[in-house]
């Protein structure tokens, strides 16, 4: 069989690859591109550890193909740092000791990306409830919910 | 593995059924890769809808609201008409998952995987609503709940695709509601699922109603016995209770890890109530 020829956008790099119809999105990153930011935690749908924003909507890598990454503009936690600084999301997850093992760390940082450009004012309902998808085996939560709301907060002060 | 997006309905269906070996559409693919990942189906043959412009929008019509298959749950969750005439429709649509899934996931690929739990098809039953079906041999429209006729089987013929949901006008004085029982808030499968949708008169009578309920039968029911208790009454305390029995009498749930069958026939009762009282109240009445 063939391969495909995709042309897509990577955190804002022009990029082009060569691809099965059954690898997903999540596979391609990994294991072709050695974007390896993004986890994977089940590759069904249920943990979120693969999260990325395709046109500005959150998804899980693991469930969209790669054919399907054509002509699409691909967001994922390798672009969410610039080369001098952290994201304040990612500095609070430090300050906030939002991690253990790291592994759903990514997948957490990208959703909460995509909540604060919605909603940059949430609740801890909102955070709660839009963070339903993605799972922490070590944290208990409460730290992660509590460095989204601080970020929220600087991010706000830091626009206004 | 073929993979295929074409941009127009009569490309794609020719695609289907010209294929000879198995072919799937895909969606949001939110069912379909889980089942691919699984080893539970192989397609020869994909075919994503997701470019024909028909399937992708939300039309406003003179006479209620066209809404594409292939538009996602988030998309419905942020049009603030649809969700103002639909709000059980919304409500249903938007309980798909987490806010990844919203994202990809439709209203076309949940009617069309046929799971008997499915959220919003107990919504978009009572709602009325209809769907377009296109295939090689033509178009046909028929009520949503004459797509699915058991678990995971619809009456869709190869290489036949819905195109649109189509909800019908709304009266004045009309509501619906989608309320449904799972252990966890978010993140998990219906142990029943109620849907209601009615219309009152200035006097508070109800002159309307269509109640379904899903995950108790092999398919989502429209239960005729249940929206009878509701008409012709002002949703008082007895009738609520006649409402309650009706749902409970028409379910024929089967036992499994996620409810009994006693739990899901008691618990559809109580939704159904539960679901009319909200939808009374979006009604602009109040009880
Ligand atoms: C983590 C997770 C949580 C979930 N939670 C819920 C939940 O709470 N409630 C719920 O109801 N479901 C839930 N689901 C299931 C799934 O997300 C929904 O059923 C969703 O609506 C499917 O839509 P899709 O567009 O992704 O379908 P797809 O996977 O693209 O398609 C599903 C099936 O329908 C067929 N199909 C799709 N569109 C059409 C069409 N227009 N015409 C004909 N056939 C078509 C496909 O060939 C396939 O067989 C969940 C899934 C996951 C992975
Ligand atoms: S790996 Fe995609 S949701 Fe778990
Ligand atoms: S920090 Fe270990 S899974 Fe979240």
């Amino acid at each position: 069989m063939t391969k495909q020829h995709v042309t897509t956008s990577i955190n804002g790099d022009e990029i082009e690859f060569l691809c099965e119809t059954e690898q997903t999105l999540l596979d391609i990153l990994r294991d072709e591109l050695q974007f390896i930011g993004t986890k994977e935690g089940c590759g069904s749908g249920d943990c979120g550890a693969c999260s990325v924003i395709v046109d500005g909507r959150l998804v899980c890598a693991c469930l969209m193909l790669g054919v399907e990454a054509q002509g699409k503009k691909i967001e994922t936690i390798e672009g969410i740092a610039t080369k001098e600084e952290l994201h304040p999301l990612q500095q609070k997850f430090i300050d906030h000791a939002a991690l253990q093992c790291g592994f759903c760390t990514p997948g957490f940082l990208v959703a909460s990306k995509a909540l604060l450009e919605k909603n940059p004012n949430p609740t801890e309902t909102e955070v709660r409830y839009w963070l339903a998808g993605n799972l922490c085996r070590c944290t208990g939560y409460d730290k992660i919910v509590r460095a989204v709301l601080d970020a929220a907060q600087e991010m706000r002060g830091a626009s206004a | 593995m073929r993979y295929e997006a074409p941009d127009s309905l009569d490309a794609a269906t020719e695609l289907l059924s010209s294929e000879p070996g198995v072919s799937r559409i895909l969606a949001g693919g939110t069912d379909l890769l889980v089942q691919m990942h699984a080893g539970m189906t192989e397609p020869d043959l994909i075919v994503d809808i997701k470019k024909i412009p028909d399937l992708r929008a939300i039309v406003a019509e003179d006479s209620g609201f066209r809404i594409g298959a292939a538009v996602t749950g988030a998309e419905m969750g942020e049009h603030r008409e649809l969700k103002s005439a639909w709000p059980g429709v919304v409500e249903a649509v938007e309980l798909i998952g987490s806010t990844q899934i919203q994202g990809r996931a439709t209203p076309g690929g949940n009617l069309c995987n046929a799971s008997p739990a499915a959220d919003s098809v107990p919504a978009m039953v009572a709602a009325g609503a209809t769907v377009t079906v296109v295939g090689t041999e033509g178009t046909r429209e028929i009520p949503v709940q004459e797509i699915c006729t058991g678990p995971g089987q619809t009456s869709l013929k190869k290489g036949e695709i819905v195109v649109s949901f189509k909800l019908p006008a709304r009266p004045s004085r009309s509501g619906d509601a989608y309320l449904r029982m799972t252990p966890r808030t978010e993140m998990d499968i219906a142990v029943v699922g109620v849907g209601v949708n009615l219309t009152m008169d200035q006097e508070g009578n109800c002159i309307d109603a269509r109640v379904a309920i899903g995950a108790v039968a092999p398919t989502v029911l429209l239960v005729p016995e249940a929206a009878a208790a509701l008409i012709g009454t002002k949703v008082d305390e007895s009738a609520l209770a006649e409402l309650a029995s009706a749902a409970s009498a028409a379910c024929r749930p089967i036992d499994d890890k996620r409810g009994t069958k006693k739990y899901r026939i008691k618990v559809a009762g109580v939704l159904a109530k539960r679901a009319a009282k909200i939808a009374v109240e979006r009604a602009g009445q109040s009880l």
